[in-house]
């Protein structure tokens, strides 16, 4: 799922100072997974700026709503009451829901209070980690099922660089290198004489350097 | 002969070559290549030039290369992946090479965090390996990593890779080794050595896969300033491994002597490189200490260096 976490709430304040009526607006998936822009978290820092507003004097109003996906339209279609009300929206949802709500509202201020930040899972409660890059070419069967792109900070695609030790990352110790998880599970897999074989040039045109990317499935247009 | 380097040729020769290492100013000054390349000069079969090392912004490789041409000693240009992409690094070989450059060091390069621009992006278009044989393409197929032909004049250089024997998972570090002289490496010029049985058990490994046969290997030596510098290395430079005992001897003599013991130190390794099968060198560095490299290959009966 997408990981998100949320803006610290100096940045926010300044996002929204020159607004007066303020929607809040959550996101039922992944960022309430992620703890980060659910109904809960939008709650939270409802309070928070109605504390800060009524500190600071201001006159500041704050509404609070979520929806279940801010990245479909007619969960945003949904709330257009609500978001019509209001002088500015502060989604908390990704970036996604950020862009969705600024193109179908084209005369709202939208502003992101989360910053988006990885594809990845929760490996243990409270701790979130990137998995994936979505790099338009997925090379997983050949590493083991584990991505060398997203979670090898070089992306090197032909094994561990000089600076993998113990098992960690030279980048930051607290990170699993990459290739040594690959070499470990090749080895499991009986299939380290992969890692003989060169691994040529990437197409990084399937990547963002294509510039963005669009699916069309025309088996599925109505 | 590939490109008939001075490098290339004292070890097609069968002779052990030794090259030394200069790192380029975080300047425009000139003045200081041509100190520091006066140390060099004569003493070594040819002079690494470091690209950006450390990921600190400093004077091109190329250019500082082109420099050492001009005064006679023959540079062997480094190249990371983290800098340039396919198009730039291309690009920048045609010139080098019509420069007159011969001797490439292909390198991933040292992650951006760990030096001055720590928020840049980072490119990685290519690793290493694909490099190697990206340059053994252009030389030898006269193709570009597109595949198109190169119509006239190629870009000819004596191929080198770099590689870690202490870094994990350290059974993998051999076949990575061969993997490299498999896309195209003619010599590969290794992490500073300091703990030598692992090496030699490396280097025994590497002997089984016959690389050694088909590559020259330049151990990585260098000396150790201060006591302060070889905690730092063995703390906290990533993929450095520093045993006690090579503290210890440093430890052993008075405040004044530890360069001086720095230097035999590092004089004692060589002669046991010279003594390792599948060794075809060494590769001094003595980064911001160049005035040591002359002594130290002194003493380690490796001067005069051979005319080839
Ligand atoms: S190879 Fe690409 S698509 Fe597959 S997990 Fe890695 S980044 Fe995602
Ligand atoms: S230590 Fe491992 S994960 Fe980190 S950059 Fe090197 S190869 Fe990649």
């Amino acid at each position: 799922m997408i990981k998100a976490k949320q803006k610290p709430i100096a940045e926010i304040k300044t996002l929204i100072a020159p607004y007066r009526n303020i929607l809040i607006l959550g996101c039922g998936t992944c960022v309430t997974i992620s703890f980060a822009g659910g109904e809960k978290e939008v709650g939270m820092l409802a309070s928070s700026l109605r504390i800060a507003a009524a500190m600071d004097k201001n006159a500041q109003l704050f509404t609070e709503a979520t929806v279940q996906r801010q990245c479909e339209w007619e969960f945003i279609d949904a709330i257009a009451d609500q978001i019509q009300k209001a002088d500015a929206v502060i989604s908390l949802a990704c970036g996604i829901g950020v862009q969705a709500l600024a193109e179908r509202y084209p005369d709202k201020v939208i502003l992101p209070g989360v910053n988006t930040t990885f594809l990845g899972m929760a490996i243990e409660h409270g701790v979130m980690v990137e998995r994936c890059r979505a790099c338009g070419d997925c090379i997983l069967g050949l590493t083991g099922g584990v991505c060398p792109i997203a979670r090898c900070a070089k992306n090197l695609l032909n094994g561990p660089c000089g600076g993998s030790q113990r098992g960690k990352c030279e980048v930051n110790p607290e990170t699993d290198c990459a290739w040594q998880l690959i070499y470990d599970r090749l080895g499991k897999l009986g299939q380290l004489d992969r890692l003989s074989s060169l691994m040529t040039y990437k197409d990084w045109s399937k990547d963002y350097d294509g510039g963005p990317r669009k699916i069309v499935r025309e088996d599925l247009k109505l | 002969m590939k490109v008939s380097s001075n490098l290339e040729r004292i070890l097609t020769s069968g002779q052990f070559a030794a090259t030394g290492e200069l790192g380029p100013p975080k300047s425009a000054e000139a003045e200081v290549i041509h100190r520091k390349a006066a140390l060099l000069k004569g003493y070594v079969d040819a002079v690494n030039i470091t690209d950006n090392q450390t990921a600190i912004v400093r004077m091109s490789s190329i250019s500082v290369a082109t420099m050492l041409l001009g005064i006679g000693i023959e540079p062997t240009i480094q190249m990371t992946c983290r800098d340039r992409n396919r198009l730039a690094i291309q690009a920048d070989l045609l010139g080098a090479s019509a420069l007159g450059i011969k001797n490439l060091l292909c390198l991933t390069g040292d992650h951006q965090k760990f030096g001055n621009h720590p928020t840049a992006r980072g490119v990685y278009d290519l690793d290493s390996i694909q490099l190697v044989a990206m340059v053994k393409a252009l030389r030898d197929e006269k193709k570009f990593a597109n595949g198109e032909a190169i119509d006239t004049v190629e870009p000819r250089f004596f191929i080198g890779a770099a590689e870690n024997p202490f870094a994990d998972p350290f059974d993998y570090r051999p076949y990575r080794l061969a993997k490299k002289v498999a896309a195209g490496a003619d010599f590969v010029q290794t992490q500073l050595i300091y703990n030598v049985p692992k090496f030699k058990e490396f280097m025994k490994r590497v002997v089984d896969l016959g690389v050694h046969e088909k590559c020259s290997i330049l151990a990585g030596v260098g000396p150790i300033k201060s006591i302060g510098m070889a905690r730092y290395m063995q703390n906290s430079v990533p993929g450095m491994d520093v045993p006690e005992d090579i503290i210890a001897r440093l430890k052993g003599v008075p405040k004044e002597q530890v360069r001086k013991e720095g230097i035999k130190q590092c004089a004692d390794i060589i002669r046991e490189m010279r003594e390792i099968p599948g060794v075809h060198g060494v590769h001094v560095m003595a980064i911001e200490w160049e005035e040591a490299v002359a002594e130290i290959l002194e003493l380690s009966g490796l001067l005069p260096r051979p005319r080839v």
